[in-house]
């Protein structure tokens, strides 16, 4: 008798949770899912751009690009996603290594310069960050680096910030050591290490211990203080790109499309949105980065994208990330 | 007798009782349990098969002298934050159990709440607040203040929302004492003071050590308060590993590093609270404690619980809102807030129901029927709470899409992922509840004919009721909180107020986080205070 409520309960608790479980499951032939690892303030109205255009809608799931790659990598050809748009190349790189995505067509592929795509085509950049050195007002113009490798010096000893677990950074490390040498890159983050560099959470922090004068000068991407410049004029910081060593790197937030999608066209054409003249302007006003495709120009308050010393490099190339990590915590920076 | 003597003595029993223990678990009771070991050994599982695939590299990631250094800062840390917990927590139990503190029940609500503010949004509050450049340097009018950041501001942070983790199962196992034994031990001519120590304090060993491994536990898997203090622990090195995007087997046999250590905190638990009787064994049940007369020191008694309140609850709740009216004069989205509130209810209530149901099992299994299984079983249920939450989502992303698909991102998954990650939080104070219910109780239901499930139920349950609410208290509060297993295993859409703090903070909006890190805590708080009325519930 106390047996079979005690069961009842149970049952009543397992048809509750096949409830809960119905809810959440509804598959529609007009519905796109899409992994982000791009914030829904500034992805969010570029979805609703193409589903305006479409009429498809698209669910979307928030989190950060390399859990959301982790997570495309555990699902493998199960993955509900049709669509995975990153924060950062890396992530990409990693979900193309398990052959998770789809090879892109030829007039997608076209759109976007070859230096900011999958090298064998499997995603393509959507917009581009530069590095920067941003710098508080206790430092002069006159004073600033030409060269990320110039802050091992003993006069920035403890002033400078930077953001080691973060994807960009670690992509300018993987830079400078295909460019410039193991040795290069060894012999800088030791120097980083040895002269007291502030090690932050990752980019914003950074920026924000400069406004606040924890420190002078940050290794980040420079749309963070272009959107905080928007948002406060009178924002105490600034961004300096350095000609030399890479200093100023263009790295790029992508997307790509799952190969178990069963809805491939579809999601195609909402990467072919993405870089359609309306959802390139909207990333350049919103978000302050650099815009991709050609004809579309950056926010009028940034340095014209010619213009940055940007080294051209293959990004496609900076999959190496694991020697990169390596060789950060070989030398203490991890 | 010892379990060994008896396995002797039953003779031709002796394989089976080696295995199943003296007394026999009843068989639906055995296939719960093992059931609710096997779910909750699903993450530590999923870590075995991440390792499996490249065992060499794995080995390679784990034999460093990195790992045994990280490994060495991690459990300094821990048993740093574990003994400032505990000596906070210690005091406080009592003087809200057992002494006549004005508004003792206020004061344990308050007291318990900071364990419902996000690790990761307490740690930049602190920064914040205290920070070299913080508001505190400005009230203060100086240049700088000593950095906050590393061990230090680690440990602060850390210890002020974990110490409820030791006060909530203490205030239970006080709340159920017997007050005979310190009334004998007065009558007998001891000091109050010495009373504490060698009567009470004794009694209360299981519970301190079943909240310090809790506390201990947190520390080594926290992300947040770690990565935002810039200390480097062993759970950050996890971390870094997923973010590279390639380090699934790094990041995997790290994580079974963090098992092992898991394994050793807990048999060193399990020896403070090996064989001890600590409750009645005459006839009559405890009567509710006296409360003892504070007299001249309630006011030190008054500023101890103030200051404690003041800095893990006042300050952060300060700058918190303090950022909201910012937030409310720019205007809000009441609808989204509401739906988000709603949803973090919903998933952690269901989920600290699954969690409770589970824990009773697995409770009295481990402390009614210990044996090599029943040890196991509740061995392997905290590896999910050792294990960061990421490991736990990702996890669950594994099996789902592999076993249940047509289940994966749905509610129910979540909710099963909440439930098996903090699983020994509503073990381990059902666990030293057990410890003071006499088993004559039982046996003699047992006795009189009644079935093994209607003691669990009509005896035991009842028994242990304060020790089942503080410990599904306890997985709802963490489950409101949760952000790993959420983003990556809700619905889509279903968003709560943790991954609306998420959504704000990871764009450096860390003042729009304020409101929805609010109602965190006002939908905690209800639940707090109906559990510290509870009062003496067991007797």
């Amino acid at each position: 008798m106390l047996i079979r409520r005690r069961l009842a309960s149970f049952a009543v608790l397992g048809v509750l949770l096949t409830g809960l479980a119905a809810c959440g499951s509804s598959e529609d032939e007009n519905t796109l899912t899409l992994y982000s690892g791009r914030i829904a303030p500034i992805l969010g109205p570029a979805v609703k751009l193409y589903e305006d255009a479409s009429g498809f809608d698209v669910k979307t799931r928030y989190g950060d690009s390399p859990a959301l790659a982790a997570t495309l990598t555990e699902e493998g050809t199960n993955s509900p996603a049709d669509l995975f748009f990153a924060q950062d190349a890396g992530s990409l790189d990693a979900v193309e290594k398990k052959g998770l995505l789809l090879k892109l067509p030829a007039d997608i592929l076209a759109k976007v310069p070859k230096h900011y795509q999958s090298a064998n085509g499997f995603w393509v950049g959507t917009t581009g960050r530069s590095r920067v050195i941003a710098y508080g007002p206790k430092v002069k113009r006159s004073e600033l680096p030409d060269s990320p490798l110039e802050l091992t010096d003993e006069k920035w000893k403890g002033r400078v910030g930077w953001a080691p677990t973060n994807a960009s950074l670690q992509g300018y490390i993987t830079a400078l050591r295909l460019v410039e040498g193991e040795d290069v890159a060894r012999k800088w983050l030791e120097g980083m290490v040895a002269n007291d560099v502030q090690v932050y959470d990752s980019n914003i922090p950074v920026r924000d211990a400069i406004a606040k004068g924890e420190i002078d000068l940050g290794l980040i991407n420079h749309y963070y203080v272009a959107e905080a410049l928007a948002e406060n004029p009178k924002y105490p910081v600034k961004v300096h790109f350095p000609p030399k060593d890479l200093g100023s790197l263009i790295n790029t937030a992508g997307v790509g499309v799952l190969a178990s999608s069963d809805n491939k066209e579809q999601a195609l054409g909402f990467v072919r949105e993405m870089l359609s003249g309306e959802a390139q302007r909207y990333f350049a006003d919103s978000s302050k980065e650099y815009p991709l495709v050609s004809g579309v120009a950056p926010a009028k308050e940034l340095t014209p994208i010619d213009e940055i010393p940007a080294p051209k490099i293959d990004l496609a190339k900076l999959g190496d990330l694991q020697g990169t990590l390596k060789l950060m915590r070989e030398t203490g920076a991890l | 007798m010892d379990a060994a003597a008896a396995g002797r003595a039953l003779g031709r029993r002796l394989p089976a009782a080696r295995v199943f223990g003296i007394r026999r678990p009843p068989l639906v009771l055995l296939g719960l349990g093992l059931a609710a070991g096997l779910a909750a050994a699903l993450p530590a599982l999923y870590l075995v098969v991440a390792v499996l695939d490249d065992a060499g590299a794995a080995l390679d990631t784990v034999l460093t002298d990195r790992t045994l250094g990280l490994i060495t800062r991690s459990l300094g840390l821990a048993l740093a934050v574990t003994g400032a917990a505990v000596a906070i927590a210690v005091p406080l139990a009592w003087l809200t159990v057992r002494s006549d503190l004005p508004g003792r029940r206020a004061w344990a609500t308050l007291l318990t709440l900071p364990l419902v503010i996000p690790s990761y949004i307490g740690a930049y509050l602190f920064v914040s607040a205290l920070g070299p450049r913080g508001a505190l340097a400005g009230l203060l009018g100086v240049e700088r203040l000593p950095s906050i950041y590393g061990f230090g501001g680690a440990f602060l942070v850390l210890t002020l929302f974990t110490y409820p983790l030791v006060l909530i199962p203490l205030r239970g196992a006080l709340q159920r004492m017997d007050p005979a034994l310190e009334e004998a031990a007065r009558v007998m001519g001891r000091s109050q003071r010495e009373v504490f120590r060698s009567v009470v304090l004794p009694q209360l060993a299981p519970a301190i050590g079943a909240g310090s491994v809790l506390v201990a536990l947190y520390a080594l898997s926290d992300f947040g308060a770690v990565s935002i203090m810039r200390f480097n622990s062993f759970t950050r090195d996890i971390y870094i590993a997923y973010q590279s995007g390639f380090g699934r087997t790094e990041a995997a046999a790290l994580g079974l590093v963090l098992v092992l250590v898991m394994l050793v905190l807990f048999a060193l638990y399990a020896r403070v609270r090996a064989a001890r009787a600590l409750h009645r064994v005459t006839p009559g049940a405890p009567r509710p404690a006296q409360p003892v007369a504070l007299g001249g020191w309630r006011w030190p008694a008054l500023a101890f619980c103030g200051s404690v309140a003041a800095i893990a609850l006042v300050l952060p709740v300060g700058v918190l809102l303090y950022w909201a009216t910012k937030q409310i004069s720019s205007g809000l989205e009441l609808s989204a807030l509401a739906t988000n509130s709603w949803h973090s209810l919903l998933a952690a209530a269901a989920a600290a129901l699954a969690a409770s149901l589970a824990a009773i099992v697995v409770a009295l299994l481990s402390v009614r029927y210990p044996s090599a299984v029943t040890r196991i079983v509740e061995r392997v249920g905290y590896a999910g709470y050792a294990l960061p939450g990421i490991v736990v989502a990702l996890a669950l992303v594994f099996f789902t899409t592999r076993v249940a698909l047509p289940l994966y991102q749905t509610l129910a998954v979540l909710v099963f992922a909440l439930a098996i990650h903090y699983l020994p939080l509503a073990v381990s104070p059902i666990g030293a509840s057990l410890l003071q219910v006499p088993p004559r109780l039982e046996e003699a239901a047992r006795g009189l004919g009644r079935s093994p499930l209607a003691v669990l139920r009509t005896i035991t349950t009842p028994l242990v009721a304060s020790g089942v609410l503080g410990g599904a208290a306890l997985v709802f509060l963490h489950a409101l909180k949760e952000l790993p297993a959420t983003l990556l295993l809700a619905p889509i859409g279903f968003d709560t107020l943790a991954t609306d703090v998420w959504h704000q903070t990871s764009f450096g909006f860390y003042e729009a986080s304020a409101i929805p890190a609010l109602l965190l805590l006002l939908i905690a708080a209800p639940p707090l205070y109906l559990l510290s009325a509870k009062g003496s519930v067991a007797s």
